[in-house]
């Protein structure tokens, strides 16, 4: 059954409208609004919205289809998403799900009879130093526990506004547990550009040459000739070439913060008590390369910090560090808009991202030509990493030397861990590049650790045995996510859990990884149903080779690293579920009786084979 | 005076001339070189999303139907290894899907079969998916079918970029994406697609079918009968 209209639709429809005006590239935005009043898209909106912004149905509903956090059938009034991350389900996420599950008498995934309510998992989001953690209605909640648990059915139950819910439940904490050159000393708003502006546009990219800064969002590339190919591109449109009055194209600079790497959340401290640096950073950056328009692409999980972010950019507008004439530099104009997403790990790939940013669905695009040369709306764009642009308003204001320093040769500067799992105490934690996984463990307190998922499921895991290994390009290059698992963990439970989380994931934009993670997640599952042989490791290898040699982007590119990990380090983790048979069929008899069992309400030895 | 000195590239050993803004596809396939590919049709614009037309260029992956070519590339393509993964891709497309060759109209003129056969895809080694995806019969003239969908979004282009009418669209995400068309009810029939649309002859698949033409040819008669997908492409190409 489709729902297609609510009797108040027109009066919901008109402001939501009015507000994001008629440009396509609000598309994501207005559909964002609209499932916060309604709790879904009715079908009436998206014809609504397609007229208003004078595009087809069907590119409204490609984009209220792609992104978890949209739906196109009502959601509980009360919708809470439960982070489905490793580090949560160790804190006993999952028990905690069934438990508020039994409570409000309701099955994950289906909304209550009334439409009061419907619980559900969603990928990680972001607080895994404080989990088990949840999301409802958009809205963080942490530190769950039972009695949280038994507090939030109350709620529920008596129906009260969350704005009346006791602000406890929604408390994150920053948890900096070390401090160095970047989290170490507050930014003082229009330092970096005052430094920036007396050195000239030039001289500015030659200290973020010299600082030898790379991009701390995984990849690598050395940010200054990221801004510098920007710089030199000449943007084309169909053929012809954009010119603004300057003859320069316009270019835009594009902060990532989409952070949606399970185990990772230091873009959310950074966001949160140091957004003047990151704000900072990207003004430099517009100087240097010649950009008038920036975009924060802040992920949807972290929409608490909207309201913040838009204070931090009202002031700095009121200060002149945003706006025309930036600190009265005649013909230097630069403001920042902050974009939501709404649900998509893929959104984080840079190409992806500026799909989003246009209001479409997150699919990575056909490389060449890259974001540096055809970016936002076809135009030059730059797209850093939150915490690199952080690093950038630190080196105009301090210099590139005095960045490059610190770390090691190839890795300058320090950089921000996400530490969680099993240790005493999870938080962020800055280093200068080059230290060791051991130090590390042992500032974190952690307790007999085994293992150490660097750079979250598309990073690696390391055993016991590599602890001497150095975070640095060079050796663990890292975005930042460390979770940590101690000898008691069962590390079949890792690959297991990431292997969902990719086949979730994927964008489906290609062959390999649209399938491929699916194979992959129906493997671990009979291997976990105590199902698996021999057999199956191999499928799962053969998998891994096609996804990481075929896939159209990262994403498919990595998705098989936690499987061919496990496997290749610690065998046993796989060997211990496996039958002795050489074959099992995937099928399972038994498993397929469920249904019935579950109809007719019997689990007694006779309804099982 | 001779012909201007043209660009060249390597597929194979074989050096094959190309022009400016020409992929490695186009050189190949204007070379009579044939690649393996499905949701590239030289019609329309490139897609890059099926993945068979893999090859390996100086040691790298990438997708033949996108990538420029680019003077001196040396283009690995018919090798063991590629041809190898291709198969898995084309066995992938088959589980994920409902594709029940015997009970299909199509078979014979599909491409994802034709294709197949070509990669000598013997079994479909994976375990099937068996989605549940609707069938939509509510147009007069077409059927859309879509447990034969493989998002090759040939339909959508053609149906946004010549017929100028986007009644076909992909929404969801994953393994969960879907065709959908232009309607408010979500049915073919309520959209303004045309048997004569350009969007409604383009589909490698039996998913997007013109009705009562099914057994016009009748089995043994067909497109992929007789001749193989790399014949019958290559032989399109130079028509
Ligand atoms: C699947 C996928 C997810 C990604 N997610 C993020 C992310 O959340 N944040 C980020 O900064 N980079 C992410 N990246 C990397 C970006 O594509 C891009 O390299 C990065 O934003 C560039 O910034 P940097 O040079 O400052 O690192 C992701 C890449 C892939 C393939
Ligand atoms: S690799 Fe996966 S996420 Fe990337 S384009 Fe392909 S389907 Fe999408
Ligand atoms: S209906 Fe046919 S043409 Fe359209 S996307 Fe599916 S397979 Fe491709
Ligand atoms: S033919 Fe090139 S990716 Fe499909």
């Amino acid at each position: 059954m489709q729902q297609t209209d609510s009797p108040d639709l027109p009066r919901i429809m008109v402001p939501i409208l009015a507000r994001h005006g008629s440009d396509s590239a609000q598309l994501l935005q207005i559909l964002r609004d609209v499932q916060d009043v309604c709790h879904f898209v009715p079908a009436d909106a998206i014809d609504q919205i397609a007229a208003h912004l004078g595009v087809s149905r069907v590119t409204v509903e490609g984009v209220a289809g792609f992104y978890s956090f949209l739906s196109t059938q009502p959601v509980g009034q009360y919708h809470l998403l439960f982070s489905n991350n490793i580090t949560d389900q160790m804190l006993g996420k999952d028990e905690l799900l069934q438990y508020l599950c039994n409570k409000l008498w309701l099955e994950r995934s289906r909304v209550s009879e009334d439409g009061l309510v419907s619980v559900d998992n969603t990928s990680c989001t972001g607080m895994c130093d404080q989990g088990p953690a949840a999301l409802i209605n958009g809205w963080p909640l942490t530190n769950l526990d039972q009695n949280r648990l038994d507090l939030i059915a109350e709620l529920i139950r008596s129906q009260k506004p969350l704005a009346d819910w006791p602000p406890m439940l929604f408390e994150v904490v920053d948890n900096i547990r070390r401090t160095d050159a970047l989290l170490g000393e507050a930014c003082v708003p229009g330092a970096a550009i005052k430094q920036a502006l007396a050195r000239g546009a030039k001289e500015t990219l030659s200290e973020m040459d010299k600082s030898n800064l790379r991009g701390r969002g995984g990849a690598g590339f050395k940010t200054a000739s990221k801004w510098s190919f920007c710089h030199a591109a000449i943007a084309e449109e169909e053929g012809s070439v954009i010119c603004d009055i300057g003859g320069n194209p316009e270019r835009f600079i594009v902060c990532n913060a989409d952070e949606g790497e399970p185990g990772t959340f230091k873009d959310r401290v950074l966001l949160n008590s140091y957004a003047d640096m990151v704000f900072e950073g990207m003004t430099v950056g517009a100087y240097v390369v010649g950009a008038s328009k920036g975009f924060l692409y802040l992920r949807g999980e972290y929409r608490y910090l909207l309201k913040n972010l838009e204070a931090v950019l009202k002031r700095r507008r009121e200060a002149g560090l945003l706006g025309d004439n930036i600190l009265g530099q005649t013909g230097f104009s630069f403001d920042i808009e902050v974009h939501l997403g709404a649900g998509a790990y893929i959104c984080g790939e840079e190409s992806a991202l500026i799909e989003s940013l246009e209001g479409k669905p997150g699919r990575p695009r056909n490389r060449p030509p890259f974001p540096v040369t055809h970016g936002y709306k076809g135009r030059p764009t730059v797209v850093d990493n939150v915490e690199t642009f952080a690093c950038s308003a630190r080196i105009a204001e301090k210099g590139g030397a005095w960045f490059a320093a610190m770390g090691t040769a190839q890795s300058t500067g320090t950089k921000l861990l996400s530490i969680s799992g099993d240790i005493a105490r999870p938080g962020i934690y800055e280093y200068p590049f080059g230290v060791t996984v051991r130090q590390i463990l042992d500032d974190a307190g952690a307790d007999e650790p085994f293992a150490v998922q660097i750079s979250g499921p598309s990073g690696t895991m390391i055993s016991w045995k590599e602890f001497d290994r150095k975070i640095a390009f060079e050796d663990l290059p890292t975005a930042g996510a460390f979770m940590v698992f101690n000898r008691k963990r069962d590390l079949f439970l890792t690959a297991h859990n990431f292997a969902h989380f990719f086949a979730h994931e994927s964008c489906g934009f290609c062959t390999p990884c649209r399938v491929g993670t699916q194979l992959q997640k129906k493997i671990m599952d009979k291997i976990s149903g105590g199902h698996g042989t021999i057999c199956d490791m191999e499928e799962l290898k053969r998998l891994g080779h096609i996804l990481k040699t075929m896939s159209h982007c990262g994403l498919g590119s990595s998705a098989a690293n936690p499987m061919l990990d496990a496997m290749e380090k610690f065998p046993d983790v796989f060997e211990r579920k496996l039958k002795a048979l050489a074959f099992e069929p995937a099928f399972d008899l038994d498993g397929a009786l469920e249904t019935a069992r579950k109809i007719t309400g019997r689990d007694d030895e006779w309804a099982h084979l | 005076m001779g012909a201007p000195m043209s660009k060249t590239i390597t597929i194979d050993g074989k050096s094959i001339p190309f022009k400016d803004g020409q992929t490695i596809m186009d050189a190949a396939m204007a070379a009579d070189v044939y690649i393996p590919h499905l949701c590239h049709n030289p019609e329309f614009k490139p897609h890059g999303s099926c993945k068979l037309c893999t090859v390996k260029v100086n040691g790298r992956n990438v997708a033949s139907c996108t990538m420029p070519a680019v003077e001196g590339q040396q283009v690995l393509s018919d090798t063991l290894e590629l041809n190898d993964e291709r198969l898995s891709l084309t066995q992938m497309l088959f589980v994920e899907g409902n594709h029940i060759c015997p009970s299909c109209e199509k078979s014979g003129n599909c491409q994802l079969q034709a294709v197949a056969y070509y990669l000598g895809m013997m079994s479909p080694h994976y375990n099937h998916f068996y989605p549940q995806r609707e069938v939509d019969a509510s147009h007069p003239d077409m059927l859309l079918d879509r447990n034969r969908c493989i998002y090759c979004e040939l339909c959508v282009r053609a149906s946004r970029d010549v017929d100028g009418k986007s009644v076909f669209g992909l929404s969801g995400r994953g393994i969960g994406s879907t065709l959908v068309v232009n309607s408010t009810s979500g049915l073919l029939g309520d959209t303004n697609l045309a048997a004569t649309d350009k969007a409604a002859q383009v589909c490698p698949t039996g998913a997007l079918l013109k009705k009562r033409q099914g057994f016009t040819v009748p089995i043994g008669q067909r497109i992929f009968d007789h001749r193989t997908i790399k014949d019958v492409q290559l032989g399109e190409e130079h028509e």
